[in-house]
């Protein structure tokens, strides 16, 4: 029974044969990197190891991919993340057996939480010494399978091809999601013929695409008659590249929108139906709107705990309609009246057909009022950098039209509330692990993926440092990141719970003692460094950063130490009980 | 699994409900399917594993338990697995379902034919014996299977192998 991989994997070796007429006989290591040009791979992000040697002699003489040389798995993961939010394509890794692997978890549970499409491929040690602690190696499939969409150990050199062809198609469709796919050394070695496949035949694997039309038309009708209706958007959008058909009937209805973290972009922040993020940090009308809509309409959003606060209390007034590729997300966390499975390209223009514009005229004076009264805060301080200040100024120097990619923490928080986004796939962050040391290196990915467009990375002392090391990979490379470290010498966000919920006890979330240079730690890398730690130096030093075109710029903005991020809705709370400042 | 009926009282409070799975026969679905369940928080009762009705599709029969809410999310969460081919939640259908135990009890000559009597009771079949205990192959649903090893408990039972369930949907049964 160990010896029982997918049965189809010997029906296709006989196709195979059948086949040789018209195919090419070839190793492993050439079958995969031809492979990837078929499916049309221009990207990976690796890091070479005993396993994977026969492939790297291989790419050596390829001149169609690009192979990244990151410095550590975790951050060529997170970097092949970043490239596959910013462009809507699949992300490629290729790391060794053993330590490459494990090295490449982290990277994996975050694309895996935020369902963004990877093809992971790890080196194994050769077949025949699976399972006997061999040297690096680990049962990658094992440990990854928890956090992948699927996984595949391939046992058989003549379904390579097939594996890689079935493996990008998983990743990329229904709703997306890592893939690894562990080669044995001697897989790589060995000899099949190339077939040249050009379609993938999957039956136990479906994904549902157009909506049940007569449960868009019950949900047009139960949106037309709403007084107080709310679109509340999720990354589902930004994935489903829909933001188009979203911004059309939002504006021809004159709905009011509100984003989650992973959703920001899609509408545009500018335009007047917007309401901003909703949440924990939302803003204060996001989240009133939430509570007091009658219709809440959740488009590609999955009612994640940030999102809602206490469920009880969330949206307690409305009636709720989901639209969501996965239908294992419908009334997972809140249960709702009119489910919609389908892909949101295909749904909404259909909701729109069917729509008739609601009275919201009423809705939009409260809302407008919430806005007025409730506005967020851009609190001033003599001589001292305000994050949200700076947050601004980094809006201002960058148009709004940057990759913005943000780690973990305050940081991001009020990057998410200050920025203003307009631009779908133009806000990358890790909202569903909240993983620390991800915003650097993917900010790398999104640079080398869109090397027309400006790439910010805002992040903090402590998630830099998780990953700065990747400063050397940016440099060779010659990727122009404008990084923003908010240094608090704080983890400022743990640092606010403490604050607000361990009677200031700061347990080991100060970093300051030991901090480095931040401007020399750059400048030994060959990188930018500049440092401002005044209002006023601000402006000069973002001019300065502008003009670097041709290396990355770590910026240091010395910012006060203690501010905290408001609103906040505490862990337990619902959403209408939020802390708006300090003072309360 | 021995323990089933031991645990019977507290564990059937919330329903029981037969999920048959229909998936490909290898053991990285096998994997996935058993760590969806621990992953996510959800109980297997018991579970069989082998052979479907085409070669390289296996069945796997899980009896598990929970509210409504959670048993739509077990259904759905094994049907995104990408090698899971059909999910059927049996519990609302009828269904044959049967499991095979075997029973080893203490057996010395004293009380042989009493438990003999109870072995016909349950239509079970005694399939091993020896001076001091009889090995007892019983075949029913998980109810019956429990019933026996209740009865046989005071004899004092050595060991226990249970199957597990396994089950189908029942074909139509005439009109009434």
């Amino acid at each position: 029974m160990k010896e029982s991989t997918e049965s189809q994997e010997v029906k296709t070796e006989q196709q195979a044969q059948n086949e040789a007429g018209s195919s090419r006989e070839m190793a492993g290591h050439e079958i995969f990197v031809e492979t990837l040009r078929d499916v049309g791979v221009d990207t990976i992000f690796g890091y070479p190891g005993g396993a994977v040697l026969d492939i790297y002699n291989t790419l050596y003489d390829e001149t169609k991919i690009n192979h990244i040389l990151v410095r550590h798995e975790q951050a060529g993961t997170h970097a092949a993340d970043g490239y596959a939010r910013s462009t809507g394509k699949t992300g490629v890794v290729l790391a060794t057996s053993g330590p490459g692997g494990t090295n490449t978890v982290t990277g994996i549970a975050t694309a895996s939480m935020d369902s963004i499409p990877l093809v992971v491929f790890t080196g194994q040690v050769p077949t025949d010494l699976i399972g006997n602690d061999a040297f690096q190696e680990a049962d990658i499939v094992g440990i990854t399978r928890p956090i992948t969409k699927h996984s595949y150990l391939v046992k058989d050199v003549s379904n390579l091809e097939k594996v890689i062809h079935e493996a990008f198609h998983i990743a990329n469709s229904g709703r997306p999601g890592p893939v690894v796919v562990d080669l044995p050394k001697d897989m790589i070695k060995q000899k099949a013929q190339f077939r040249g496949i050009d379609s993938v035949e999957l039956p136990s694997y479906k994904p549902v695409t157009k909506g049940h039309e007569t449960q868009i038309a019950k949900a047009a009708n139960m949106i037309s008659e709403a007084e107080r209706p709310l679109f509340y958007v999720g990354g589902g959008v930004t994935l489903g590249d829909a933001s188009k058909e979203l911004t059309k009937l939002a504006e021809k209805y004159n709905i009011p929108v509100t984003t989650t973290l992973m959703g920001l972009g899609t509408f545009p922040e500018s335009k007047s139906q917007s309401l901003g993020m909703l949440g924990m940090h939302g803003t204060w009308y996001a989240n009133m709107a939430t509570t007091e809509c009658d219709v809440l309409v959740a488009i590609g959003a999955r009612f994640d705990d940030r999102v809602t606060g206490r469920l009880d209390g969330f949206s307690p007034k409305s009636k709720k309609i989901h639209i969501d590729i996965d239908p294992a997300c419908i009334s997972k966390n809140v249960p709702v009246d009119i489910p919609i499975v389908g892909d949101v390209k295909n749904v909404l223009p259909t909701l729109e057909k069917y729509m008739r514009q609601p009275e919201v005229d009423e809705w939009w004076e409260t809302l407008n009022k919430w806005q007025e009264e409730h506005p967020l805060e851009v609190p001033q301080k003599d001589g001292v950098i305000m994050p949200q200040y700076m947050i601004e100024k980094l809006s201002e120097a960058t148009k709004g039209e940057a990759i913005v990619v943000a780690d973990v923490g305050q940081h991001q928080m009020w990057a998410a509330q200050h920025y203003t986004f307009n631009y779908p796939r133009s806000m990358l962050s890790s909202g569903g692990l909240g993983t620390m040391g991800y915003g650097f290196p993917a900010a790398m990915g999104a640079a080398v993926g869109n090397p027309d467009r400006e790439v910010l990375c805002i992040t903090g002392d402590g998630g830099f440092q998780m990953t700065s090391y990747e400063l050397a990979t940016a440099v060779e490379y010659q990727l122009p990141i404008k990084i923003a470290i908010m240094n608090n010498g704080y983890l400022g966000m743990v640092r606010q719970w403490q604050e607000l919920f361990y009677e200031k006890r700061y347990s080991h979330s100060t970093m300051k003692s030991a901090n480095p240079d931040f401007v020399k730690m750059a400048e030994s890398y060959g990188a930018v460094g500049l440092r401002a730690t005044t209002p006023e130096e601000v402006d000069p030093m973002l001019e300065k950063a502008m003009k670097v075109d041709d290396r990355p710029v770590v910026m240091d903005f010395v910012v006060d130490e203690e501010a905290n991020c408001y609103p906040m809705v505490p862990s337990g709370a619902a959403l209408y009980e939020m802390i708006e400042s300090d003072e309360e | 699994m021995a323990n089933n009926a031991q645990n019977n009282g507290e564990k059937n409070e919330s329903p029981k409900h037969t999920i048959s799975v229909l998936v490909e026969h290898n053991f990285n679905a096998l994997s996935r399917i058993v760590g969806l369940f621990s992953g996510r928080g959800f109980e297997i009762d018991s579970i069989s594993f082998g052979h479907g009705q085409e070669p390289g599709l296996a069945r796997i029969t899980i009896t598990t338990h929970g509210d409504e809410q959670i048993i739509e999310q077990i259904t759905k969460q094994l049907h995104k697995i990408v090698d899971v081919h059909k999910v059927t939640d049996l519990t609302y259908e009828p269904l044959v379902e049967r499991e095979l135990a075997l029973i080893k009890v203490y057996a010395p000559p004293s009380s042989r034919s009493e438990i003999m009597q109870i072995v016909n009771v349950f239509r079970a079949k005694i399939i091993d014996i020896s001076p001091e205990k009889l090995t007892i192959e019983i075949t029913g649903n998980q109810d019956k299977v429990d019933a026996s090893i209740g009865m046989l408990r005071q004899f004092g039972i050595v060991e226990v192998a249970r199957t597990g369930s396994v089950a189908l949907k029942r074909e139509f049964q005439g009109s009434t």
